[in-house]
């Protein structure tokens, strides 16, 4: 069984609103799943469901083999979970609090130290340990709730933004701590931050009103991009117009796209034909013409626009 | 039975870290003096008993008690920790029992803490002692029932003044039910059973048979199944408000 999350035909009603709508998808060990989708989506509601928080109106979720509805406490044994905001009990101490969470994950005695012990040193807790989680600021409540979910070294995590709120360098190594367990565990994060697909996702998810729009790894969606392997380059911007006229009339190229003028310069964005491979072509051009460039880089293709792409269906309807 | 514990451990921790504890012991303390002494009128009554101090525990807890209750899963939703909670390997009844038994040894440890009343009745008397253990019995019993309500009634909404409202109009009720106030509601039109069933759910009138000295079982059985369909009632609450 290498499928250590599976999620079938998962829906989840509140009155007459659906959440979540026939949802599938299957995490294998050793793989980060970024979980991506507009507000309102039904992401954290999907992890809710997993989690075992709430009951689906149909479908089911199996965490190791173990059903959400047949098993929720043996499920709920093996996930560690950070919730959406990270909520902790604000009246306790880091300390206690891990300790709390240790004893109900049935870790005692010497194994319970040393996993509490791993989770301060991780998560960098050593300063604040006997200090009230409600004192601590944002980035540290958030650093508290991932401890909480990684103290018995469950095989699956869930994660509700676990980067959201933290400064530059907390995302980074919590992105690096993600990728880390990640080897060993399934792991699903929701965000919607997309440079962090890359940074930390082997496989992402697309949510939009409830359903799956896309399921495939990072480089699949950057491939969907328009812009995927267009060739930007920046010119002086009085040869621009040449330039363009030029690009235009090379056999791959559906487009030029002008950006707007920065320091007398501007940058042209060459938009090849069905994804081709256009740089060498690009930059035989550039040189026969003798057109001054001062960069020239090739687009692996912009995931916000993929995404825009993917779910402005329903931010129109909201819209309107 | 061991996650109940480490949640009620947790719970009572949770009492104790904030001042409610404390303020709560000290008004509960002071409350049950003056009104023994002064409304009670202990020393004019010129008995070794505690008839004057027990009387008075169902109009404390009417209003102290529903402040013990009111944070129990009022504040678990306003903070967003119950996601927390239910997310960890323990049952919904586990966590209603271990929250529940958190309030309920608070309240325990403030009847307890009343003991300088019994050490003077034994100086300047010599009452019965049996009937006392069995009154401070009655009244922890009948403090289990009322929290029992309490929690419940906090598990339905996030914000803990209401909670506190209702519960201590509820327990006003069931406090009442036995007398005329509450039955007249009833007499007009619903059939005798329904008034006696009504009245039976009084537990003023329970308490009263607890206080004059005995403790029977009906008594017990009456409280212990309150807190029983109470607790019951709570853990629905929580499974049905948890998607909201």
């Amino acid at each position: 069984m290498s499928d250590l999350i599976e999620v079938k035909s998962l829906s989840k009603r509140f009155g007459a609103i659906v959440a979540v709508d026939d949802v599938s998808f299957t995490v294998p060990r050793g793989v980060v799943m970024g979980f991506l989708g507009p507000n309102g989506a039904g992401k954290s509601t999907t992890m809710r469901v997993i989690t075992g928080y709430l009951p689906p109106t149909a479908g089911t979720a199996r965490v190791l083999g173990h059903d959400i509805q047949k098993e929720p406490v043996e499920v709920k044994r093996r996930i560690g979970f950070l919730p959406e905001g990270a909520p902790l009990y604000g009246d306790m101490t880091v300390l206690s609090f891990l300790e709390f969470i240790a004893e109900i994950r049935q870790l005692a005695g010497s194994k319970a130290k040393q996993r509490i012990a791993y989770s301060i040193e991780r998560m960098g807790l050593q300063q604040v340990l006997y200090q009230r989680v409600e004192t601590l600021s944002k980035g540290f409540k958030r650093r508290v709730g991932f401890a909480q979910a990684i103290l018995h070294d469950p095989d699956v995590l869930i994660l509700d933004e676990p980067t959201d709120g933290l400064d530059p360098n907390q995302k980074h190594h919590v992105r690096e701590l993600i990728r880390e367990l990640g080897k060993s565990k399934a792991i699903i994060i929701s965000t919607h931050i997309l440079e962090e697909v890359d940074a930390v996702c082997d496989r992402a998810v697309i949510i939009d009103g409830g359903r799956v729009v896309s399921n495939g790894t990072p480089a699949d969606l950057h491939a969907r991009s328009r812009m995927h392997n267009s060739v930007v380059i920046r010119v002086r911007a009085d040869s621009a117009p040449k330039a363009a006229k030029l690009l235009r009339s090379l056999n791959n190229v559906i487009g030029v796209e002008t950006g707007s003028q920065v320091n007398g310069n501007i940058s042209l964005a060459v938009v090849p034909r069905d994804g081709r491979f256009i740089a060498d072509e690009v930059g035989l051009a550039i040189r026969q013409n003798a057109i001054e460039v001062d960069e020239i880089h090739t687009e692996v293709g912009k995931l916000d626009e993929v995404f825009r792409q993917l779910t402005v269906g329903n931010e129109q309807a909201v819209l309107r | 039975m061991k996650n109940v514990w480490i949640i009620t451990k947790r719970e009572l921790g949770a009492y104790f870290a904030t001042p409610l504890a404390y303020v709560f012991i000290v008004i509960f303390l002071a409350g049950a003096g003056a009104v023994t002494f002064f409304i009670g009128n202990f020393f004019a009554r010129r008995q070794a008993d505690l008839q004057s101090f027990f009387g008075f525990h169902p109009w404390l807890f009417l209003v102290l008690i529903p402040a013990v209750g009111m944070r129990l899963w009022a504040e678990e939703r306003k903070t967003g920790t119950i996601e927390l909670l239910m997310t960890l390997p323990v049952t919904t009844g586990e966590a209603v029992v271990g929250k529940f038994l958190a309030a309920w040894l608070f309240t325990g440890i403030a009847l307890a803490l009343t003991f300088p009343i019994w050490i003077s009745v034994n100086y300047l008397g010599d009452p019965d002692n049996g009937v006392i253990l069995a009154s401070y019995v009655g009244s922890f019993l009948m403090a289990g029932a009322l929290l029992a309500l309490a929690s419940c009634l906090s598990a339905l909404t996030r914000n803990q003044v209401i909670a506190f409202v209702i519960g201590a109009a509820a327990s006003f009720l069931f406090l009442m039910s036995g007398l005329d106030l509450v039955l007249g509601l009833f007499r007009g039109w619903a059939p005798a059973y329904v008034v006696d069933m009504v009245s039976s759910l009084s537990f003023l009138t329970h308490f009263q048979t607890i206080a004059d000295g005995v403790l029977p079982l009906p008594a017990i059985i009456f409280f212990i199944s309150m807190i029983a369909v109470c607790l019951f009632i709570n853990a629905q609450i929580v499974e049905l408000k948890k998607a909201s």
